[in-house]
């Protein structure tokens, strides 16, 4: 178990290899690049597996490790420590098992690339932060790791730099992050001051003893940490940044923007979740705020036509269950979805990754169709991917979803409305989901794309079958969670419930294949509708988000901005300047280097002296 | 010794330094200027000469003899820094040398 510390250092240390190698020998040699990419990865991924194992087999609750002292400032110590337990060994299965998977996918998509060292360099390192933010026993440590992801993420979406619209993508995906980091970080600092510590295990142990259930001061600690969560996790209000990070490579996507970074939100409520359970509002909240945001996805996904965009508000839209898990008690369920999703969600953009390899960039799905054929191993990714997605029996999301949704009907008071709202949203996601599979799959061959062939290699098509069968196989593994997080009694629900919570996947896929796979109801005539093509519209721009944020910050800001232009506190500054300039030539003035000039001031400066003496 | 008033004597000596301090503010030719800085030197001279006389101590006839090392050495020095100034601009023009203006 010692051996935790190898976990972070591995991709850190492929990182720099990659990046200081350039610098000392010169390029490297492509092959070599994607060995040291993908090869740190795999030796965490064993490393995990080792240690893993090691942790289970000792039975022990925790294993901590201090490495050093980080920093230290008054009463404030910050240890460089480690600490493994269930909660992040399933963290750091996921993150280096579909890590690796990914950047073994990355060095057969990104191969062409003239930038593939920096590609994996950066994947490198966004690793070794996810790990840290996971393995961190202090707030300040996974705070370190928390920005090294949200650099990490900024550096990979404005991957491609030359399109300006990739750099406005990551600076908006950076911007809009940090307002959540922000109350995250006055999270922390409150926090120090109530407790005086950072370390998460004391916290936990002190917190129960200095507050009592809904006190103020650790209900405005959770809200400001929830704070972190949703923008991290693109909940609302802070999702608008999700779909648009989708201009990064597709590898990137599917990693970072679904399977490990956006669910730290996820992570950090688990890890903290003693504060969270003694501030029943806070918890209320993380519950409404995932309940609205599955909806709201859902709806904009419904209308969506770029494939990697579907799959966007889809993560927004599945993230929304994990958050609603956590607050209705499913601790256990929250991170349970967290997994199968990085699973399924991985296959489903790698997948997409393939078919927009295999069409020369196109993302437009109603420009494909008919790719059943063509794409044969796609195919098999995208119905396995789906399945799990819209949580069809036996598949891995089944499980994770369906016991979410029961522990939703479950919560005393609002529990039925929740689960309503989670019922809807899963008919939403099985009718967005085979939309996208019955367009791009099924249909007549577009004649766009009729000479379009697969685009093979072993490096990518290895992955896409892994990730299939964890997809397919991945409920059956039993988490075994209770020694972390507080377990709760399965949930006794109506028959109703279970066979409504069961059937709505296949209500949304026969609306979909009646739309857009039969084509037996017209989604034109749906449209002709009065209010349909408004509802549409409003959707499509994902509610209006982007232009409320626009008009109710952007623009003021910039209008303040040029108002500004010429900063007015200059003017103050720029008139002393002016004065002091104006003294300076008028006192040059007098030495004109003229002999006679100074000797006659002279003799008028004695005079004058004289005369002063005389008369006063 | 007492058949000339000290009045007399100083009023001679700002009468010379007058003259003198004149010639430097009017005279364009640097050998004159110089000249009149001797005769305002001698002017200063004269007045300790006379203060010396008027309170019989010797002290300003010694203040006298430090003033005329003093103006030697000046004629020296500035005889040889012209020449320098003659060799170089090929005139006598002191307004040329203006060169250290702000």
């Amino acid at each position: 178990m010692d051996k935790l510390w190898l976990i972070p250092t591995f991709p850190l240390l492929g990182f720099l290899l990659l990046t200081l190698a350039p610098l000392t020998v010169g390029t490297l040699p492509r092959k070599l690049s994607g060995l040291i990419g993908a090869g740190s990865i795999g030796l965490a991924a064993l490393t995990t597996l080792y240690v893993g194992n090691d942790f289970l087999n000792s039975g022990e609750q925790s294993f901590q490790q201090v490495l050093w002292q980080w920093f230290q400032t008054g009463s404030l110590q910050v240890g460089f420590g480690l600490h493994l337990d269930a909660l992040s060994l399933v963290m750091l299965s996921v993150i280096t098992g579909v890590g690796f998977l990914i950047h073994v996918y990355s060095t057969g998509f990104m191969f062409d690339d003239p930038s593939f060292a920096r590609f994996m360099s950066y994947m490198n390192l966004f690793v070794a932060a996810m790990v840290m933010l996971v393995l961190a026993d202090n707030l300040a440590l996974l705070f370190l790791g928390w920005e090294g992801v949200g650099l990490c993420s900024y550096l990979l979406i404005g991957f491609w730099y030359t399109d300006p619209h990739n750099g406005y993508c990551a600076r908006k995906a950076f911007v809009v992050t940090r307002v959540g980091d922000t109350a995250m970080a006055i999270g922390l600092f409150l926090l120090f001051q109530e407790v005086g510590t950072l370390h998460i295990n004391e916290i936990i142990a002190i917190s129960g003893s200095q507050w009592s259930s809904g006190d103020s001061t650790i209900t405005l600690i959770a809200f400001l940490l929830l704070g972190g969560a949703v923008g991290k996790s693109a909940q609302l209000p802070l999702q608008t940044w999700l779909p648009d990070a989708m201009a990064g490579p597709t590898p990137i996507s599917a990693l970072i923007h679904a399977a490990t970074m956006v669910t730290a939100g996820v992570y950090l409520i688990a890890r903290t979740h003693p504060l969270f359970i003694l501030a029943p509002d806070a918890l209320m909240a993380v519950a409404i705020i995932g309940a609205a945001t599955l909806l709201v996805a859902g709806f904009t996904a419904l209308t969506q036509t770029d494939i990697k965009r579907i799959l966007a508000y889809s993560t927004v839209s599945q993230i929304g269950y994990m958050f609603l898990a956590l607050g209705v008690g499913a601790w256990s369920g929250g991170i349970f979805h967290l997994m199968t999703h990085a699973f399924f969600k991985a296959l489903l953009f790698l997948g997409a990754g393939t078919i927009i390899m295999s069409l020369h960039h196109e993302h437009n799905i109603f420009k494909m169709g008919g790719m059943r054929k063509k794409l044969p191993l796609a195919f098999i990714c995208f119905m396995v991917g789906s399945a799990a997605l819209v949580a069809l029996p036996l598949t891995s999301g089944y499980y994770s979803k369906h016991d979410i949704m029961l522990y939703a009907w479950a919560l005393p008071g609002a529990g039925p409305w929740l689960w309503g709202v989670a019922l809807l949203g899963a008919l939403l996601t099985a009718t967005y989901t085979f939309r996208l599979v019955f367009v791009v799959f099924f249909g007549p061959v577009s004649s766009d794309h009729a000479e379009a062939t697969e685009a093979k290699s072993i490096s990518m098509a290895l992955p896409l079958l892994v990730l299939c069968a964890l997809a397919l196989s991945g409920g059956y593994w039993a988490l075994h969670l209770d020694s972390v997080l507080p377990a709760s009694e399965h949930p006794h629900v109506p028959a109703l419930v279970n066979g409504l919570t069961n059937a709505v996947p296949f209500v949304g896929i026969a609306i979909a294949y009646l739309y857009f796979g039969s084509r037996q109801l017209s989604v034109e005539r749906l449209m002709s509708l009065p209010m349909a093509k408004n509802l549409h519209q409003f959707w499509y721009s994902g509610w209006g988000m982007d232009q409320l944020y626009n008009g109710l910050l952007v623009k003021p800001w910039v209008l303040i901005a040029q108002i500004n232009r010429s900063d007015i506190i200059d003017h103050f500054y720029n008139v002393l300047a002016l004065i002091n300039r104006l003294v300076h030539e008028l006192i040059s003035k007098t030495q004109n280097g003229n002999l006679r000039w100074y000797a006659s001031s002279l003799a008028m400066g004695a005079v004058l002296l004289l005369g002063f003496g005389l008369w006063s | 010794m007492n058949g000339i008033p000290i009045e007399h004597g100083i009023l001679l000596a700002a009468i010379l330094f007058s003259l003198g301090f004149v010639g430097v503010l009017t005279r364009r030719n640097i050998i004159f200027v110089l000249m009149s800085l001797e005769i305002m030197l001698n002017a200063a001279g004269l007045a300790f000469v006379v203060a010396s006389a008027r309170w019989q101590q010797a002290d300003g006839q010694i203040m006298f003899l430090m003033i005329l090392t003093l103006a030697a050495a000046e004629v020296a020095v500035g005889l040889s820094l012209i020449i320098q100034f003659y060799k170089r601009y090929q005139s006598l023009d002191m307004d040329q040398l203006s060169k250290l203006g702000g």
